[in-house]
């Protein structure tokens, strides 16, 4: 661990200056109240745990508390591509 | 014992120390090893599990046996005698397996530097040099870290005379380093060891600055240093370990590495023993023989497992008077507590093992397995390890890291070798190439080495593989023979290479031996996971600084002095101090105890007038066009509706439902708020704020800045409070009408500008006054003249809101309670069409009946206290009326719930508690049962406001 | 300011007799006026907040831009903050952003300001800070907000140091932490 996270803005810092926001890509539903059950509790506790690419979201909490959404590898920890909010992934190898 | 002369000792300094007792000398340059060596110390510990001698095996760090406690100056358990750097008043002692720790405080200092570097060079020996001249040579920040006091690795013991540059090999090793010092952008760690690889080429070392100088170690200095290091790239020119052979005896003091004797003899002065036979299935071990034997050692034999070992060190050993026995190998190593005699014969399989043809006397019986690229590091990276089988060994292979490994540490065995793939790996560090990029080593290895690892018998109990865990060969064939096939699980069965040496020298060695018992390759079978440290590192130095007050930060707010100068004690809340209660000196002298001074401090809250400060709460400025709209989305209730000038209680959740943070909301302008948050939750609140609006919300015109430390919060509370702030603020129309509840003022407090809200947690009249940090001491020492006041704090402020029923967000919330189970469906909004949380309020979980939900209790003993954290069950179990003892209820009694808060109220006079309990506001008047201990305590549901329900107290 | 007590007043002497050596000088400077801006860079209002400034408010990320005695340095995108000397007038900064979406916040007590200066000062600083704080990476015209030991701190170098500007609640678990570290560097060294 240790890793040294590319801040879109800051560029690299360590990792102890982010805050870590799981999955990226989860959008807050448009109208929640239309959902059932199933969907809402499908948006409030599933998500993705891949082994590989992993698209996540992170903040620069000690730094310029942007959130920004970052690729990484969850096996070797590698960090493929960063990229701001609103941004399309990033197609990769 | 020591040489006339000769090594990189200084002769004309004595430093004196003792050794279980006995008093010897040494000389600087010194290790605690060489120095008992040339005092004719033969056993220096006992082994952990067996008790046997062991003596000195090496001559660095994967030192196996020879494991010490220093006593003085300052008792360290367990380190390796070799790697103790002799200094004047040693005093250390031999270990019977496991050291001491020291029973009072380690008085020295311990710190931690954060670096950078274009390149980090670990390892100052030949390769490690070269690659760092190289690199340093255009200007490059560099960094090279050598675990030795000087530089030079081989160079010191292994090739003392050759010539680098037209000079001596160590000569050059101190003029290259001493170049390399004085470049500015270079950085030479002596005595420093790279112990972790991690992620981003962030590597750690620890830096003994001190501990050589012993008590003469001046105290400002850190005794030890942690180096946090961030590299662009990484060469690893970390040398070999020698490899043993497991034969019989292969133990006893006497037995040593052949390299590391010749490093006794080369570096140290010291010929550490009289007769020798040398036991090898390399080139390397003939080196050592030769110059021992020039220095005046009788080397008695040379047994080669190999048929031949070349024409041209038979020559040599010839010309010595060597007894030279090839194809033959040690079948047993004998003597009382040391070697005495080594038995030799032809080598020869398993199935008809080697007997005794031989026998040598002998105090010193030298080993040469081989060599292993020390590639503990290169591994830690993330590099792939690969097998040789020429080398019968593992070389590093890629690293994902930009790293490469230079010298022998992969496998190059000369000394131009070394220094030209050092030179060139320097280079390409600054090129920025992959570690793939690395052509392969500039020699083949040369040394002709047989991948020899242990002389087969009959008997393995005593060929040892481990010798810090007296593992045996007998062992790992019990582990073989229980199904055993993973070395890792034969790690954990036998402990072989768990010990603080982690297997340095019996890590392939085990590897070898089950493969040899399997019949399978050792290639096949690999080698446990090498992980950090490299060498055991002391706990202190880990901590460094981060001891006693430095070990967590503590914030205090600006009226902190004020608080410990009248007698405040203090609770955590976070990271702040916060005033818990004022301890008055009574008129006895004796101190107040908590209950009086608390009860003191509620009844002047409820009946006069008193004051808290509240300045640890957070404080959010919100601004924009959009603001009452995001409010509205954060908080339950309806935000955007509150007029300017007025003031709103609210509650956010998370997505779930479940109450995240509460606090108020002030609207200082059309477009403009303040909110506050609780103590605990100041950054989580704003974080949350900005996630929603970079992330879901982005469209939303709001800006969201922290205002926590620029406002200082006065809380004012008791029926007297308006009187007091109308003292202190003339120009401001206090009564109920100009001021009314829930609204704010600007105005002139102690003549300091001020944001005065009525705002009550205590259910009293009450008002909070905001000035900025830098003022409130004037403030507060304002109301303080008034002579009226009297300060409290959060005790009694818990106890005023748990009599009123108000819940303390994470005291009496833990993540699964909503709004609605505090009894606060009055702060969630039917109107608005969507807020954080508003879906699963409809969930059939948070619809379920039976949820827990926050109620009163009232012990029907009015003087018990019951402990917060008490479980609560129900009247289905039969009880007397009181306290039933030793009657603790059937396993099967489901809990109903648990007491969150407890106090004695001095407004009830009695005690009572909040606590959460499963369909709690339909069990009001209900009788429940709280163990405590071997007791049940009956208690009663109440509602959960308790004191002034009608809230008639409010405007005083 | 008579009246008003900064954050880490009472380490004033202290922090003096640690500056005597030569190696470091630490010093409070208090009551600098410190205002939070928030703008879209691209508005006009960011344009005319720079005028009222006199220097544009910097773009690029971990800079600053310098005027006289005030600072202004980059936190985010749309986020910075003004330094200037006690008594600043940043109301103009409030008028040049009139009614238009932004933020002027005053938040001169939020957090002060603590000068870590002398040839040691990076070194010093380096014991609790993982940035490169090298001068060819970190000079002047640079800032970051970083952590400095436990505490988030906002670091702009100066001509023969930084200025390290830390939440008042954390300034003197700051302030003993630097005169910790400084330990070695006050005495005679090894």
């Amino acid at each position: 661990m240790m890793l040294l996270i590319p801040c879109p803005w800051c560029g690299p810092r360590d990792e102890a200056e982010f805050h870590y926001g799981g999955q990226a890509h989860v959008a807050y539903p448009e109208n929640p109240a239309a959902l059932s059950d199933e969907e809402w509790a499908r948006y409030l506790f599933f998500r993705d745990n891949p082994k590989g690419a992993f698209a996540e979201r992170w903040s620069h909490s000690a730094g310029c508390r942007r959130w920004f959404n970052a690729l990484r590898d969850t096996a070797t920890n590698e960090i493929h591509a960063v990229y701001r909010v609103g941004e399309p992934r990033p197609v990769t190898s | 014992m020591r040489r006339e002369s000769g090594g990189r000792v200084d002769r004309s300094r004595t430093l004196r120390f003792r050794f279980d007792g006995q008093d010897y000398t040494g000389h600087p340059g010194d290790t605690l090893a060489s120095a008992l060596l040339a005092g004719g110390v033969r056993q220096v510990a006992t082994s952990v599990k067996l008790g046997r001698p062991r003596g000195i095996f090496s001559a660095g760090s994967e030192e196996p046996n020879a494991v010490v406690q220093i006593e003085e100056p300052f008792p360290e358990p367990m380190l390796p005698a070799t790697t103790v750097e002799l200094y004047d008043g040693l005093v250390a002692s031999s270990l019977p397996g496991q050291g001491r720790l020291a029973t009072g405080p380690d008085p020295a200092r311990y710190d931690a530097v954060h670096a950078h570097c274009d390149v980090l060079v670990v390892g100052a020996g030949p390769a490690g040099l070269a690659a760092a001249r190289a690199a340093a040579s255009t200007g490059a920040r560099v960094i090279l870290a050598d675990e030795q006091p000087e530089p030079g690795g081989g160079l010191l013991g292994a090739w003392p005379a050759d010539v680098v540059e037209g000079l001596l090999g160590a000569e050059w090793a101190t003029a290259t380093a001493a170049h390399l010092k004085a470049l500015p952008e270079v950085r030479v760690l002596a005595r420093t060891t790279v112990f972790g690889y991690y992620d981003d080429n962030y590597l750690v070392a620890v830096e003994r600055r001190t501990n050589h100088l012993g008590a003469a170690a001046p105290a400002h200095v850190a005794r030890e240093r942690i180096w946090r290091i961030r590299a662009r790239h990484v060469v690893l020119a970390t040398g070999t370990h020698e490899r043993p052979i497991a034969f019989a005896g292969n133990d006893l003091p006497g037995v040593m590495l052949a390299g590391s004797a010749r490093t006794y003899l080369n570096r140290y002065g010291v010929l550490p023993g009289r007769r020798a036979v040398v036991f090898t299935a390399d080139d390397s071990a003939y080196a050592a023989a030769f110059d021992l034997a020039d220095a005046g050692v009788r080397v008695a034999a040379i047994l080669d497992v190999r048929p031949s070992p070349g024409e041209a060190l038979a020559r040599e050993v010839a010309k010595r008077g060597i007894v030279l026995l090839a194809g033959h190998v040690v079948t047993a190593a004998q003597g009382d507590g040391q070697v005495a005699s080594v038995q030799a014969g032809r080598h020869r399989p398993e199935a008809d093992p080697a007997v005794a043809e031989h026998a040598f006397d002998a105090d010193l019986l030298l080993v040469s397995g081989g060599w292993n690229p020390v590639v503990h590091l290169f591994s830690q990276s993330g590099g792939r390890l690969r097998f040789d089988e020429t080398l019968g060994t593992l070389v590093p292979g890629d690293s994902r890291q930009a790293v490469e490994v230079a010298g022998a540490a992969r496998g190059v065995d000369t000394l131009s070798g070394c220094l030209a793939d050092g030179a060139a790996a320097g280079e390409r560090a600054l090129g920025g190439q992959a570690a793939a990029a690395a052509p392969p080593p500039v020699d083949v290895p040369t040394a002709g080495g047989q991948a020899f690892w242990l002389v087969p018998a009959s008997d393995y109990a005593a060929h040892f593989v481990d010798m810090q865990r007296d593992v045996t060969v007998a062992d790992l064939h019990r582990a073989t023979g229980a199904g055993l096939r993973s070395v890792e699980h034969i790690k954990r069965y036998t402990t072989a290479g768990t010990a603080h040496d982690q297997g340095k020298t019996s890590g392939l060695l085990t590897t070898a031996a089950v493969a040899h018992a399997l019949g399978e390759r050792m290639g096949e079978l690999g080698i446990t996971t090498f992980r950090a440290p490299y060498l055991p590192v002391s706990f202190a130095a880990l901590a460094g600084r981060d001891r006693g007050p430095l070990h967590d930060p503590v914030r205090v707010t600006a009226l902190h002095d004020w608080h410990v100068a009248n007698g405040a004690l203090f609770e955590n809340v976070g990271h702040w101090k916060r005033p818990w209660y004022y301890q008055r000196v009574l008129a006895d002298g004796r101190l107040e105890d908590m209950e009086t001074a608390v009860l003191r401090e509620c009844r002047a809250a409820r009946e006069g007038v008193a004051m808290m400060d509240a300045s640890t709460l957070g404080k959010i400025d919100v601004i924009g066009p959009d603001a009452g709209e995001f409010l509205d989305r954060l908080y339950t209730n309806l935000m955007s509706s509150l007029a300017v000038g007025s003031i709103r209680y609210g509650v956010m959740c998370r997505p779930d439902g479940m109450v995240f943070d509460d606090g108020t909301v002030i609207r200082l302008a059309e477009d403009h708020f303040l909110l506050t948050t609780t103590t605990g939750n100041a950054a989580a609140v704003l974080d949350w704020m900005e996630e929603w609006l970079q992330t879901e919300w982005p469209s939303l015109r709001v800006y969201c800045t922290s205002v926590t430390e620029q406002w200082a919060t006065v809380a004012l509370v008791g029926p007297r409070s308006r009187e007091v702030l109308a003292g202190l603020a003339p120009g401001l129309a206090v009564s109920t009408a100009d001021f009314p509840f829930m609204t704010w003022r600007e105005a002139e407090v102690a003549g300091i500008p001020a944001r005065v809200c009525r705002i009550s947690f205590s259910g009293e009249l009450a008002f909070e006054i905001n000035v900025t940090s830098w003022e409130v001491s004037r403030l507060w020492t304002a109301i303080m003249d008034s002579g009226m006041v009297t300060p409290y704090g959060t005790e009694t402020m818990h106890v005023l809101r748990a009599e009123k029923g108000y819940p303390i967000v994470g005291q009496d919330t833990d993540g699964t309670v909503t709004p609605q189970d505090l009894g606060m469906s009055w702060v969630v909004s039917k109107k608005k069409a969507d807020f954080i949380g508003k879906r699963s309020f409809s969930r059939a979980d948070t619809v379920r009946a039976g949820r827990k939900q926050l109620v009163g209790l009232l012990p029907e003993d009015p003087d018990f206290l019951l402990p917060e954290g008490t479980q609560l069950v129900s009247t289905d179990v039969p009880a007397t009326v009181g306290t039933v003892r030793g009657g603790a209820p059937p396993r099967t009694v489901p809990t109903l719930g648990h007491v969150t808060s407890s106090y004695r109220s001095a407004a009830l006079g009695r005690t009572f508690a909040l606590a959460l309990v499963s369909g709690g506001q339909s069990r009001l008047g209900e009788r429940l049962y709280a163990p405590v201990g071997d007791a049940l305590v009956p208690v009663t549901v109440t509602s959960h406001v308790l004191y002034d329900p009608e809230g008639t107290r409010r405007d005083g | 300011m008579a009246e008003c007590r900064s954050p880490a007043a009472a380490f004033a002497d202290r922090f003096d007799a640690a500056s005597k050596g030569g190696a470091l000088r630490l010093a409070e400077l208090p009551f600098l006026t410190q205002v939070d801006i928030r703008v879209d860079p691209a508005s006009p209002a960011a344009k005319d907040i720079g005028a009222a400034l006199g220097m544009p408010l910097p773009v690029a990320p971990g800079t600053t831009v310098i005027s006289g005695d005030v600072t202004v340095a980059w936190l985010g995108p749309d986020e910075w903050l003004v330094i200037g000397p006690e008594g600043y007038r940043f109301d103009l900064l409030r008028k040049a952003l009139g009614e238009r979406h932004g933020s002027v916040v005053d938040v001169s007590a939020q957090r002060t300001t603590l000068l870590v200066a002398g040839p040691r000062a990076r070194d010093l600083l380096a014991h609790g800070c993982a940035l490169d704080l090298h001068p060819t990476v970190f000079g002047l015209g640079r800032c970051a907000q970083t952590m400095l030991a436990r505490a988030q701190v906002v670091l702009l170098p100066r001509q023969d140091g930084l200025l390290v500007l830390v939440r008042s609640s954390f300034a003197a678990y700051l302030a003993e932490w630097l005169l910790d570290a400084a330990t070695e560097y006050l005495a005679p060294r090894l």
